[in-house]
């Protein structure tokens, strides 16, 4: 009884203190900020940071890709390690597997996570279920500063020694064993392996302050089947990570233990079985597929709505579809190992499974197209973004469906048609959904408006730009270009040319969107609380852009008896 | 929908042969330049992997997409704010949400059928009785496929493969070709994809390969497009799968899983010869060397580079 005395008379001093001084300003502000937005903020331009590197890493592969032959990474390699003739020729090739293992860690842990669950999350879940903030605030501010020490020894491992090959960890994203482990000598795989732990330490913080302010913070009256898709898109995310980040932490721990402690897990001629790994790899990597597309499945949403001003069409169905993603997500992994020797029993149950997928799939996709059928669709940037989402992701969708079969998986698999495909679910999926995103919350993030013509052609710049990115290579793919290649046999030459045209392209738009970025912080256009009219319903709405440093401190109350839906 | 569908799967090989002519006239056992397609099939596998794909995903995919991006530019047209100005209100229709769930699974149960029975011919060693799809992949088994006659053990190291002949107890390294040698040597054959020395097999005989890695090395991957075979290598393992050839010719494969620096270039050859041309390899690599064996080998010309 004492105790919670005592801490009534705290929490009233504290709050005393608080009216009197403010909020802490400069660098404390965002150091040591416990503030939602401020914290989405730093996620938001951490994330766009990392995506300017991962962006720039690629570029450097679609460069040397351009061309049958080697051009690009043994000159590379000559200014980083003052090397030359074969041995700079070595070190290159060493050096292209360390930047697709690069690009891919940063674009998954590093931008699309923290940008979606970091970013748009931390502003936008608080504001929509009627929040004050996350739950546990102080929380939030270390799940937000891990991730720079985490991307830090990312960078640092890409100059750390791997054995007589060069410097950086050169074996793909998945860390297969036993490359990841004999394959990779030196520091550089330990420095990766520490910063995945770091990275998926913030995240599981961020899930579990997720899942913690859904379940107890919303609003009064809002119960959960009144609660915005976005929210519930977060939530089941949240839940994804939870149960599947752990596993990648313990396979990780058991390539460390192996590398540095003798242990043989993943070791054959010590009993283990490199195979192992790959079970728990995608145990986790199957999930955090999902991981990186649900967050934007409901800010697509939203955005769909506003812009057609229409409610969304089956908000039940859509909820449910998720959690029915987020559920069969976990247990068809194994349709990433079709080749590695499994039964034909288990191959038969893992084609099942992953067509199951598309069912709910298909009915987000068309629930987005039935909420705009009979709506007043304003072609504003968010909602571009959001219909260029749709189609693309269809597109990556069905190749998904063609990909889940076993017996036509083999005439593709590890070629540039899984290349294509992922790419078109993430970096035409997620990535577009991002920019939708951005542009639907960026007025009332920093109170600003940006210029919307210049918001529209950076979306019909990359829209063209990453369809001949990746377009093509579904040709290289069915043609049997394997993917992780620096080099390929001349045929490859005329796809792979158009991919790269189309990489300068995508890049073109990149300039400008920060281009944009720069000339809406310097132009200061104010915006309104509600920039896009009556389609635009939930909470974060009628708040004032951009929101007061601490919103709702009286609760707002959703009424029980209208049905939003 | 699935009648529609059904009746332009009969009009699909003739409309891709139209639309994209490389579908239709894919080289086989290379890929060629320009190339949309898969690479052409020589074995009953292949066969069934290309009309499962060009018969029907790759036109369940297209009609999907195409499907979404109608609708789409339906609800563009349409619904845009000048052309409506008043947003109806709806939110629920049971019948289309009814219609657009148990569609989809019927789709997908329709292409299930073909796929069990393209992975089951797949991982289903031939014992000679049993009848394998070919092309027809909605029949029960057409296509007689003869018992093992050959075993060969590929094993994959950093960075070449190694073909155990395991009846005879030979084996020999295949590495690949580097440029100054293949164009003094071989010009024919193409840059990143000639080796030293080829696994040589006779046509229309069943070669049940077994596939596995240096047990201290790491994973690679068999794979031969024009076979419709890929399986991984993987160290402490022994991954089994097989083909039959008839056509002779030359058919190239590369590494298709990551394995290091050298990824690229440890490609896969394998030449299908007739049975008295392999017969007389055979006898000379189990005499002598693998060198020797090559010398009795034709050797490859423009016309029959596949």
């Amino acid at each position: 009884m004492a105790d919670t005395h005592a801490l009534e008379v705290h929490d009233a001093h504290a709050h005393e203190a608080h009216e009197h001084h403010g909020h802490p300003t400069g660098w404390r502000r965002y150091v040591y900020s416990t503030n939602h937005k401020d914290i989405g903020t730093m996620y938001l331009v951490f994330a766009l940071i990392a995506g300017v590197i991962g962006a720039l890493l690629s570029g450097m592969m679609r460069l040397e890709l351009q061309e049958p032959g080697i051009q690009i990474f043994h000159g590379l390699a000559s200014m980083v390690y003052g090397s030359s003739g074969p041995e700079a020729l070595d070190q290159g090739k060493h050096l292209y597997n360390v930047f697709t293992t690069a690009h891919a860690l940063i674009m998954i842990f590093f931008m699309v996570m923290p940008a979606m669950i970091g970013g748009f999350a931390n502003w936008f879940v608080p504001l929509q279920i009627g929040a004050p903030d996350m739950a546990f605030p102080r929380m939030n501010n270390i799940s937000f500063w891990l991730l720079p020490p985490a991307f830090l020894l990312l960078l640092i491992s890409m100059f750390m020694p791997s054995g007589e090959a060069g410097t950086g960890v050169g074996g793909g994203w998945t860390l297969y064993a036993p490359l990841a482990t004999t394959g990779q000598p030196g520091p550089a795989m330990d420095f990766a392996i520490l910063s995945i732990h770091i990275a998926g330490a913030s995240s599981i913080l961020g899930a579990i302050n997720f899942i913690t302010t859904i379940f107890n913070m919303r609003a009064p009256g809002m119960t959960m089947h009144k609660m915005p898709l976005f929210p519930w898109a977060i939530l089941v995310t949240a839940f994804l990570l939870l149960l599947s980040l752990p596993v990648l932490a313990g396979g990780i721990t058991m390539l460390l233990t192996d590398r540095n402690f003798g242990t043989a897990f993943f070791k054959p001629d010590e009993g283990g079985d490199p195979i192992l790994f790959q079970h728990l790899f995608w145990f986790f990597g199957h999930p955090e597929v999902y991981i990186l597309i649900l967050p934007g499945f409901g800010m697509i949403s939203h955005i769909v709505s506003t812009f057609s001003k229409k409610p969304v069409f089956g908000y039940l169905a859509m909820v449910y579809a998720m959690v029915a993603i987020g559920g069969v997500g976990f247990i068809v992994w194994a349709h990433h190992m079709y080749t590695t020797g499994l039964s034909l029993n288990v191959q038969r149950y893992f084609v099942a499974a992953t067509m199951v997928i598309a069912v709910p799939t298909g009915v987000k996709i068309f629930s987005w197209i039935a909420t705009m059928w009979g709506g007043s669709i304003s072609f504003r940037p968010p909602m571009l973004w959001a219909i260029g989402f749709i189609f693309l992701f269809t597109v990556g969708g069905v190749t998904g469906v063609v990909l889940a079969n076993a017996g036509f998986d083999r005439a593709v698999h590890d070629t540039y048609y899984v290349v294509a495909h992922f790419h078109y679910v993430l970096s035409l999926g997620a990535v577009f959904a991002i920019f939708a995103g951005w542009y639907y919350w960026y007025p009332k993030m920093f109170g600003l408006m940006y210029n919307e013509r210049l918001a529209t052609a950076h979306f019909w710049i990359t829209f063209v730009g990453v369809n001949v990115v990746f377009f093509p290579q579904h040709f290289l793919g069915l043609a049997g270009m394997p993917r992780r290649y620096i080099d390929y046999p001349d045929a490859f030459a005329f796809w792979n040319r158009v991919s790269s045209i189309g990489y300068y392209i995508t890049f073109a738009g990149l300039l400008l969107f920060l281009y944009l970025l720069f000339e809406a912080a310097r132009k200061k256009r104010p915006a309104p609380a509600n920039p896009w009219g009556e389609g635009a319903t939930t909470l974060e709405w009628t708040l004032p852009s951009p929101p007061p440093f601490h919103q709702f401190e009286t609760l707002p109350r959703v009424d029980t008896k209208a049905d939003a839906h | 929908m699935a009648g529609q569908f059904f009746r332009l799967m009969r009009f699909a090989p003739g409309i891709a042969a139209i639309l994209m002519p490389s579908l239709a006239s894919a080289a086989t056992g290379q890929p060629t330049p320009g190339e949309i397609g898969l690479q052409g099939s020589v074995t009953p596998i292949m066969d069934s992997i290309t009309s499962f794909h060009n018969g029907i995903l790759l036109w369940t995919a297209v009609l999907i997409s195409l499907l979404v991006f109608v609708l789409l530019a339906i609800v563009v047209l349409r619904f845009n704010a000048r052309a409506n100005p008043t947003p109806s209100r709806f939110t629920h229709n049971t019948l289309v949400e009814v219609i657009w769930t148990v569609l989809p699974a019927v789709v997908l149960i329709i292409i299930a059928i073909p796929s069990f029975a393209v992975l089951t011919d797949q991982l289903t060693i031939p014992d000679g009785a049993r009848k394998y799809l070919g092309s027809n992949i909605f029949s029960f088994g057409e296509v007689d496929v003869p018992a093992p006659a050959l075993t060969i053990k590929a094993t994959g190291a950093q960075w070449y493969w190694t073909y155990e002949y395991v009846d005879e107890g030979k084996s020999f390294d295949s590495n690949i070709l580097d440029e100054p040698t293949r164009l003094a040597q071989t010009p024919v054959q193409p840059r990143l994809l000639a080796v030293d020395n080829m696994l040589v097999v006779p046509v229309n005989a069943t070669v049940r390969v077994q596939v596995t890695a240096d047990p201290t090395g790491v994973i690679h991957a068999f794979a031969v497009p024009s076979f419709g075979i890929i399986i991984d290598a993987v160290p402490g393992r022994l991954n089994e799968t097989w083909f039959n050839a008839r056509k002779e010719g030359v058919y190239y494969g590369q590494c298709r899983e990551l394995c290091g620096k050298d990824h690229a270039f440890m490609p896969i050859a394998v030449r299908v010869v007739s049975q008295p041309v392999y017969d007389a390899w055979i006898a000379a690599l189990k005499s002598g060397s693998v060198a020797d064996a090559n010398a009795t080998l034709p050797p490859i010309t423009e016309e029959q580079p596949a």
